[in-house]
């Protein structure tokens, strides 16, 4: 026990002292679970995240639209990838990780559970959604868990690439015809308060937050994250000329800051429970993709035994 | 003549455009990650050539042309793609085999397009044959390991490629459009493409321990703009917003 104590204080002085964290450095067992629970709902979350916007790949209104957006899905995919394998060196098995997500065991970020009716969807969700999680990933890029870290920093650059898309979209249709101007916002309507739920519980109601802080997994809270996209974003959607659908919304000369109206947090636990738009379509979509790649997946496991096997042979008979 | 190299332009760019669209259907629904990130990369491919084939096209046209107004705002009628592109994806061995088909073609056609007198043909070819190349390589080592896989995949990649097969016969097709190109240097003989194409099919197939189907009629009509009930759909979706919006910028 002393010497548990004793591993668990010397970890937390390297963690102060700025080191990272790597696969084969003794961790205290609850670091370990609560790394491997935060990276595989981020992998998740790229993951079902494709789908809102792959919903407009074959819609999209121009050839060069088209190209970036499959581009953009295909990087998430990409992000996926990472994130799992930054999992798995925490001794996460991949299949496991996916067959807890199919199940509905695990959880993946809720913002993706909101439908993408028009095409200014696609251009608020790289604005808005994305520039949430950029405020997010861009902390996690110094997390204390060092493969974590480093896919962070990869993410990133991609990821602020697709906002710049996202923020352009909705540009060119707030600078667009009427009808255009309207689609851009209510497709800001639409996802304003979502990408503020995003940052998650406020800090008060976010018990698991200040044992991630002290071990430097987090280094913001949820709160000073949620203010940072408010007074970046404000601005942004007034050069556009859109209105932020927040009446309180208010700025604060003294502090510098944004004050903002209440948050529906009804409507996030609600989400989060299942009870969004498309909570049951998302998951469908992710299980049938699956269960129809059942057959192609054994067969390339198949083939590649039978090409290790043939393999033996010839350098046996060699 | 100049007519004849819009036809041709618009027909190699169809190809690309339409078989772009059709992957990126699976894009966020394929077997496993990896591979759903690989045909991504090939819709991703074709669509990029797609697009300098229309800006070509859209130059050749002149007017108001653009390469949007060219994918955007033809019909049914006016898309010369091969039929066998416009098919709907099936299941991923269906995918494959249409894949498959097609590449080891656009292949060959690429590789003599490299020769091409027209300047703006010859330079698509040669930033698109790297391209092919791979995906060339990468659908003929899929059709290997779904034949020589399991039971299963030996029998979905069998059917797929005996569906298919009808609708190979057009690739090879000369019409006057085809002679006149390759009258002038520009088009490519798809004869002889024809033989290298049998030759390449029938290697793979046998490795992956499948029969090469036999065929007494095979369906034409996508090169003159006779198409399939499949293409008004894909057309639908694709088209619906521009057309919804024909003075807007996006």
């Amino acid at each position: 026990m002393t010497k548990e104590m004793n591993l668990e204080e010397r970890f937390q002085q390297y963690v102060d002292a700025e080191n990272k964290v790597e696969p084969k450095d003794w961790m205290p067992e609850k670091y370990r679970k609560t790394l491997i629970r935060q990276i595989s709902q981020h992998a998740h979350s790229e993951v079902v995240g494709m789908l809102p916007e792959a919903n407009w790949i074959t819609r999209a209104p121009s050839l060069r639209r088209k190209v970036a957006l499959l581009a953009k899905v295909q990087d998430e995919a990409g992000h996926g990838l990472y994130l799992y394998s930054a999992a798995e060196t925490l001794a996460a098995d991949r299949m496991d990780m996916v067959e807890d997500l199919l199940s509905g065991k695990a959880k993946y970020s809720s913002i993706f559970n909101y439908p993408t009716p028009t095409w200014a969807d696609i251009g608020a969700i790289g604005w808005l959604v994305d520039g949430a999680a950029i405020a997010n990933q861009v902390m996690l890029c110094r997390t204390s868990y060092g493969p974590y870290a480093r896919a962070m920093v990869k993410i990133c650059k991609e990821e602020s690439f697709h906002q710049r898309q996202g923020y352009e979209i909705t540009m060119t249709l707030a600078q667009g015809s009427p009808v255009q101007k309207q689609m851009a916002q209510d497709a800001l309507n639409r996802w304003w308060w979502p990408s503020l739920m995003m940052f998650g519980p406020t800090d008060d109601a976010s018990p698991n937050s200040a044992q991630s802080m002290k071990w430097k997994i987090k280094r913001k809270s949820n709160d000073e994250l949620r203010q940072e996209f408010i007074d970046k974003t404000v601005p942004q959607a007034e050069f556009l000329g859109l209105t932020i659908p927040d009446k309180d919304l208010k700025w604060n000369e003294e502090t510098g800051h944004y004050e903002h109206g209440e948050i529906d947090w009804e409507e996030f636990y609600n989400v989060i429970k299942g009870n969004g738009k498309c909570n049951k379509q998302r998951l469908a979509a992710r299980n049938k993709a699956h269960d129809e790649g059942a057959w192609v997946r054994e067969a390339a496991n198949a083939y590649a035994e039978k090409e290790a096997e043939r393999r033996k042979k010839k350098s046996s008979a060699a | 003549m100049q007519n004849e190299l819009l036809q041709y332009t618009l027909r190699l760019g169809d190809n690309a455009l339409i078989l772009g669209q059709r992957l990126a259907e699976w894009c966020g629904h394929g077997p496993i990650l990896e591979q759903d990130i690989a045909l991504s990369n090939i819709a991703l491919d074709q669509l990029g050539q797609a697009r300098m084939l229309m800006q070509y096209a859209a130059e050749l046209k002149g007017g108001e042309s653009t390469e949007d107004k060219m994918a955007f705002f033809r019909d049914v009628t006016e898309y010369n793609n091969l039929l066998l592109l416009e098919l709907e994806n099936g299941d991923w061995g269906k995918t494959i085999a249409r894949q498959f088909l097609f590449d080891t073609y656009n292949y060959f056609l690429y590789t003599e397009l490299l020769n091409s007198k027209d300047d703006q043909i010859r330079a698509v070819a040669q930033k698109a044959i790297k391209e092919i190349t791979y995906h060339a390589q990468w659908s003929a080592e899929w059709v290997i390991r779904l034949g020589d896989g399991t039971e299963e995949s030996h029998e979905r990649i069998q059917n797929a490629i005996n569906d298919l097969w009808e609708w190979t016969g057009e690739m090879f097709a000369m019409d006057a459009i085809d002679e006149a190109m390759l009258e002038a240097g520009i088009g490519a003989d798809l004869n002889k493409i024809k033989a290298d194409w049998h030759e390449k099919a029938s290697m793979i197939l046998d490795m992956a321990t499948l029969e090469k189907p036999e065929a007494d009629w095979f369906q034409s009509g996508g090169k003159q703009g006779e198409h399939t009930e499949y293409l008004g759909f894909l057309l639908a979706e694709m088209q619906h917003l521009p057309r919804m919006y024909p003075e807007a910028s996006w």
